[in-house]
């Protein structure tokens, strides 16, 4: 018995995590989510701008991570809408661009927000280091134009936007180290407010820079965008998925427990 | 049209997700056809939102008299030409320029930038902390912060350590014997519970990732067989 725990074909774990996926997700069950302080900060900040404030929204992820920053996303295009806070978004990935345009128009037109007034797309440039320098100095000296090709000039959000001094936030949804370069050169160069939501895999990461104040405000994977969909109330995606997360993460644990066991068991058995 | 696009998309999940019972041939065509058109993807839209509005399009204005002050990006598109010197042997010793170039405008920028934010930002954090033990401190905002708690004075105490300690543990000049090796040992468990953390947010991360796929699998494609049959019967 020992040896076959041991010796599993990883093929049942497969079909175990996929059962602990599937049947959650079938009834619906719902488990409560309490708010971490970082998310509170962040939704905090962004609730206490005054309504006709600017953020920026970076859209800084590609397909293979919208599961975790599609959710926040979305829930800080609602909460920015709602309050009437105009939102300047971009992207520093190629891959992000279509991603980014076609959520934004989704939120837009749930919200009745108003292309051009309540919110721009600008899209991507590439090379993000020089795209957050040059922005620094002046926006439509990087993006000259919005996605689909109107000039800055003729946008009525960009009429008195000119670089970060107009700016009273920025929040970048990252799946890669973009928040290290946003914090690098548009927190230090320029004094800019940062905000962030990561992927899980970089959560860590960050934990460092909320300490020390470089960061407002930090969403964590997709717990971060559950807790911020709670905020704002309007229960999605996130809200859906991280009641699953915890059914898989329990099994995980019950793996982790019963496999170590049954390896010390059978390796005491060993020895003697 | 979107119909089309769901049975693709799920029809490329499946090729992707049956890997987990072995390599094969559906698999590999799905993952030559992610990178392909990845890139393809990736060149088109940099052509269209990097090199024509910012190389060319000045470029073009200038040399057709529209707008002569695009004349100056003639020179940074010369420099980044040289980087296909690579491709003659004869003159592949050009590429030092554009090269040189990039490492010295990198490092400047970078340099001063990275030593504050990750180093003078990073120490003041670590400290700042004994600061407020005793005293109230005025945030930001202007609000006022009380001194701090007992269980954060531990936190701001273990922070130290793991400080002091983990940079003892990367500390190779001298030979980890005696408090050295203790300090260096507190470190290394310090690293673990740090590595620990990040495995368990990758897990968390993994699975939304697996949970999207189903979601979408669930709801989204097994919802338009329903649509096909409902416009067939």
């Amino acid at each position: 018995m020992l040896t076959r725990i041991v010796n599993m074909d990883r093929r049942y774990v497969f079909i175990l995590v996929a059962l602990a996926v599937i049947i959650p997700m079938l009834f619906s069950v719902s488990l409560p989510v309490s708010i971490s302080q970082p998310t509170q900060n962040l939704y905090d900040y962004i609730e206490n701008l005054p309504a006709g404030s600017t953020i920026m929204l970076a859209f800084d992820y590609g397909p293979s991570s919208l599961a975790e920053l599609n959710p926040m996303a979305r829930a800080i295009l609602i909460q920015c809408f709602r309050n009437d806070i105009k939102v300047i978004a971009l992207t520093l990935y190629a891959d992000g661009t279509t991603l980014a345009s076609t959520l934004i128009k989704e939120v837009a037109e749930e919200a009745q927000a108003v292309d051009g007034e309540d919110y721009v797309f600008l899209g991507f440039r590439p090379g993000a280091t020089q795209v957050i320098l040059g922005m620094g100095t002046e926006i439509a000296g990087v993006f000259e134009t919005d996605l689909s090709g109107k000039p800055l000039s003729e946008i009525p959000i960009m009429k008195n936007i000119v670089n970060y001094d107009q700016i009273d936030l920025l929040v970048d949804l990252a799946s890669s180290a973009t928040p290290d370069a946003w914090i690098i050169y548009a927190n230090v160069q320029y004094g800019l407010k940062i905000g962030a939501g990561v992927t899980g895999v970089m959560i860590s990461q960050m934990f460092p820079y909320l300490q020390t104040g470089q960061l407002v405000g930090l969403m964590s994977g997709i717990l971060g965008a559950a807790e911020y969909e709670n905020l704002v109330d309007v229960p999605d995606k996130g809200m859906q998925w991280i009641n699953v997360e915890s059914f898989v993460h329990l099994l995980i644990v019950l793996l982790v427990v019963i496999g170590n066991i049954a390896y010390l068991i059978q390796r005491e058995r060993e020895e003697s | 049209m979107q119909l089309l696009g769901i049975w693709v998309a799920a029809f490329l999940t499946l090729c992707i997700y049956s890997f987990l019972y072995k390599d094969n041939p559906l698999y590999r065509f799905a993952e030559h056809l992610f990178v392909g058109i990845s890139v393809g993807y990736g060149i088109v839209l940099s052509i269209h939102q990097g090199f024509l509005p910012l190389a060319w399009k000045p470029f073009w204005e200038a040399i057709t008299f529209q707008d002569t002050s695009g004349f100056w990006v003639i020179i940074p598109i010369a420099f980044g030409l040289l980087f296909f010197a690579r491709l003659s042997p004869r003159h592949t010793w050009l590429i030092r320029y554009p090269i040189a170039i990039l490492i010295g405008y990198g490092s400047g920028i970078a340099i001063p930038n990275v030593l504050r934010a990750n180093i003078f930002e990073q120490t003041r954090g670590t400290l700042e902390p004994f600061g407020k033990i005793a005293r109230e401190t005025v945030a930001a905002n202007g609000n006022i912060i009380p001194p701090l708690t007992p269980f954060e004075i531990v936190g701001a105490i273990l922070m130290v350590i793991g400080v002091v300690c983990t940079l003892t543990y990367f500390f190779f000049s001298v030979e980890h014997r005696g408090p050295i090796k203790g300090l260096s040992k507190v470190g290394i468990a310090f690293l673990m519970i740090g590595f620990g953390s990040a495995f368990g947010n990758t897990v968390m991360g993994r699975v939304a990732l697996l949970i999207q796929r189903m979601d979408f699998l669930m709801f989204d494609w097994i919802a338009s067989i329903g649509t096909i049959f409902s416009s067939i019967f």
